[in-house]
């Protein structure tokens, strides 16, 4: 919406967004391709222990500070059913 | 006295490092410190040019860490400033004619002589660099707002931290201000969001240090441009005080002649 707005993204945001990606994968020396297998390697493992929907499960670098932090939003099938209902 | 160790750093290279260490330097001698500054920039030496004190070059440091002459016969006494000296740098020699060993027996040696020992170091992140910062009591990261070098000075930092020579502190050089306005280059907020490290200066861009370095004058020598003026405030964090930064919004400027601000 602002994007048609103003015609065109103004540069310093692509510029802030691009580098937010890119400070991560140089920090964590962790690339988008790793971060995908290392969650299909956690889903195999956690489910070999209690029932989740792969289709839900994110996993992401988030930054407090200079600290990365890996963060892992796993729903159980449980929870999910029961939050249909 | 025992001298404070900065070194200047930005991984990047042509972002300012030699220019502000020339301005911090003169900054602080302003203000009656003992100011050495040390060229770290071995093979590509330019402190002396931006200083304006490269015809009274004899020995230079690496002459030094092998011998052939005293510290204090290296050290080049400013004409304008007389407590302030350079060490260069051997145009004629490598890096690795230096070990971050030697650079640390040489401070040590010059600490009890000044109140700074300011640091030019090379970019990039290799030998040069980590002779730079071995001395170091304190580390200032130069970026522009500008991608590369923002990317580039994070790399910085996160060395600084792993070799236990954090937190540093940052300065944002060649700013402006109108582009900032236009959201056409990132902002002193953006590049803090990113960086994550305190900030000691904001520097805007200005054409008079390209008349400066043509001189070999640092503009910090006359308080009156902005840049000059954002220098000195370094200077003054450096030694302590507390100073706001510059407001180099336009709007804000313009607003405040009308009155309104």
């Amino acid at each position: 919406m602002m994007d048609f707005l103003f015609r065109r993204k103004k540069s310093a945001n692509s510029a802030k967004e691009r580098l937010q990606l890119v400070l991560i994968h140089d920090r964590t020396d962790l690339t988008p391709a790793q971060l995908e297998s290392l969650k299909d390697d956690l889903i195999a493992t956690i489910s070999r222990y209690i029932e989740i929907d792969p289709t839900a499960v994110s996993i992401n670098v988030a930054q407090d500070g200079r600290q990365q932090r890996l963060v892992a939003d796993i729903p159980l099938k449980s929870a999910i059913r029961r939050r249909a209902r | 006295m025992t001298a404070k160790v900065v070194t200047i750093a930005s991984g990047k290279g042509g972002v300012g490092k030699t220019t502000s260490v020339a301005n911090i330097a003169v900054a602080l001698a302003s203000r009656g410190q003992k100011v050495t500054c040390i060229d770290g920039d071995i093979g590509l030496r330019n402190l002396d040019v931006i200083l304006g004190l490269e015809n009274r070059i004899v020995y230079d440091l690496v002459d030094v860490i092998e011998g052939r002459c005293r510290l204090r016969q290296a050290m080049i006494r400013d004409k304008r400033l007389s407590d302030l000296y350079l060490i260069p740098a051997a145009q004629t020699r490598d890096k690795s004619a230096v070990s971050p060993s030697d650079m640390v027996r040489l401070c040590d040696e010059l600490r009890p002589e000044v109140d700074w020992i300011l640091i030019d170091s090379p970019a990039g992140i290799e030998r040069g660099f980590k002779n730079a910062i071995a001395p170091a009591d304190r580390v200032l990261v130069l970026t522009n707002p500008e991608v590369s070098a923002v990317r580039d000075a994070d790399r910085v930092i996160g060395i600084l931290e792993a070799e236990g020579k954090g937190p540093a502190s940052l300065i944002i050089n060649r700013l402006n201000p109108s582009m900032v306005r236009r959201g056409d280059m990132l902002s002193v907020e953006d590049v803090l969001d990113l960086l994550a490290i305190d900030l000691i200066g904001i520097v805007p861009e200005d054409e008079n240090v390209v008349v400066a370095s043509n001189r070999g004058q640092p503009l910090a020598l006359d308080g009156k441009n902005k840049a000059g003026q954002a220098f000195q405030n370094i200077a003054r964090r450096l030694m302590g005080e507390k100073v706001p930064f510059l407001d180099l919004d336009p709007q804000n400027v313009f607003q405040r002649l009308l009155g309104r601000k």
